[in-house]
């Protein structure tokens, strides 16, 4: 019981055991640390890949039924195994490299993309010190790894040597450079509350319920919220991939698994935006009791990635003028406001 | 100090290699055959119009450079941010002459069209 309360038990035993044998051997101690971190890493690998394909087919369920349909139901028990069908229909398609492209980019750029959604989760916890890494410089080092996805896509978009490829990459680095602003400028506000930076004692910060950063920082939730599905191109903001005008964006040319990982990646980013959406505003891991904190952090986080898909098919897309005109004019000055507000309210009270 | 900033590197390789796994096994068990046409660079079924490589209006231009303002100020304000209860209510007016000032250069950058789409 005391061990699906916390994992972080398990792991502490499993390591601790590993340690001693490692001495056994008699080789270095930090090499052991490093092979503890390439297995974590592995698990949370597994752990995404898992959640992924689980996201998958959520997204195309619920986009089923948001639009009267049924939605892929024969794989499995309601079609919960499409996503491993998909996979392997991905691998053996031909993967085809167009003539002109400047391939090194080309196939370099998925990896960008996805190294740089991945390295983001080194410092997510997920329970109370259920976490790779806990840097106390946390969510500054998350926003500004996950911020540099948008060099792999410019990468996709520019060795492509395909026009639409072209304007959806350089419609990402201006959507990027257009969001960070009130983006960071909203976790901001949170951090001046909080006092930190590491996203634990951030979490720790809202124990009770109405000390999560949503009540005292609704503004900043919002700023956050649609900035943030504007940073990993979601609709109503997917305009470097819009598929009427782009045919695909930026990842027109690639196809088979290439597309898939980069399909993995844009989950990925969900999943990391929807964990520091709760961290930072939802309280993280605390809940009301009866359940372990983990599974606290995870229903918070699948109703956060729920609200993702519910915009898909809620909001039409932005043109791109209408969408800098909202990053700039609107949700900077406010947020830039949220924090004069949130500075003299410290020191009124 | 090691341990804490390595485990970035490994991520980052860990990351690059799960990538990679997929398009070994992709490469070893997709056909292979290709024809000119189809890698052709895709523009709707017509025949390409010349290259994707050309120098193009990028619009943002000047939103690049406020973004770099922005951006700058933005690490400024991580570190005043943490301190702030200790800081006291002179460096919250210190900050916010700071922030004024940035506001109003926003404000100046509007005013004089930057911020159109043009």
């Amino acid at each position: 019981m005391k061990y699906i309360y916390d994992i972080r038990l398990i792991f502490d035993f499993v390591f601790s055991l590993g340690a001693r044998l490692w001495e056994l051997t008699g080789l270095p101690l930090w090499l052991y640390s490093q092979i503890k971190i390439v297995v974590i890493g592995s698990i949370l690998l597994g752990v995404i890949s898992l959640a992924v394909m689980f996201l998958i087919w959520l997204e195309r369920r619920l986009s089923a039924h948001f639009q009267s349909r049924i939605g892929p139901n024969r794989v499995g028990w309601q079609g919960s195994l499409q996503a491993v069908a998909d996979i392997v229909k991905l691998l053996a398609k031909e993967n085809i490299t167009p003539a002109n492209a400047d391939v090194v980019v080309y196939l370099l750029a998925p990896m960008v993309v996805f190294a740089a959604a991945f390295m983001a989760y080194i410092a997510l916890p997920v329970a109370p010190r259920l976490v790779v890494n806990n840097f106390s410089l946390g969510i500054l080092y998350i926003l500004s790894i996950s911020s540099l996805g948008v060099i792999g896509i410019l990468m996709a978009g520019w060795s492509s040597n395909n026009k639409y490829s072209l304007i959806g990459g350089m419609r990402s680095a201006a959507q990027m450079i257009s969001y960070e602003i009130p983006l960071v400028l909203a976790v901001l506000s949170v951090i001046m509350m909080a006092g930190s930076l590491n996203l634990s004692e951030i979490v720790a910060s809202q124990k009770n319920f109405f000390d999560w950063h949503i009540f005292r920082q609704p503004l900043a939730f919002l700023i956050y919220f649609v900035a943030a599905t504007a940073e990993i191109n979601r609709l109503p903001f997917d305009i470097p991939e819009a598929e009427s005008e782009l045919t695909a964006g930026f990842h027109t040319e690639y196809s088979g698994i290439r597309f898939g990982i980069f399909f993995l990646a844009e989950f990925a980013n969900m999943m990391i935006v929807a964990s520091i959406v709760t961290s930072l505003f939802l309280g993280g891991w605390h809940g009301f009791g009866f359940l372990p904190p983990i599974a606290w952090f995870l229903i918070k986080d699948a109703f956060t990635i729920f609200t993702l898909i519910w915009f898909r098919w809620t909001f039409p897309r932005f043109r791109m003028d209408q969408l800098m005109n909202l990053g700039w004019k609107i949700l900077t000055p406010l947020a830039l406001l949220n924090i004069f507000v949130t500075g003299i309210r410290m020191f009124i009270k | 100090m090691f341990n804490i900033y390595s485990s970035i590197f490994i991520f980052a390789a860990l990351g690059a290699v799960f990538v990679v796994a997929p398009f070994v096994i992709s490469w070893l068990i997709a056909p292979r055959n290709p024809s000119q046409r189809k890698s052709s660079t895709y523009e709707c079924g017509e025949a390409p119009v010349g290259s994707a490589w050309i120098q193009y209006n990028v619009r943002y231009y000047i939103f690049a450079l406020i973004f770099l303002i922005f951006d700058v100020e933005v690490i400024f304000l991580f570190p005043w941010a943490v301190t702030l209860r200790s800081l006291g209510v002179l460096g919250l007016i210190e900050m916010f002459i700071f922030l004024a000032i940035l506001a109003l250069g926003l404000v100046y950058a509007w005013k004089k069209g930057a911020l159109e789409w043009l």
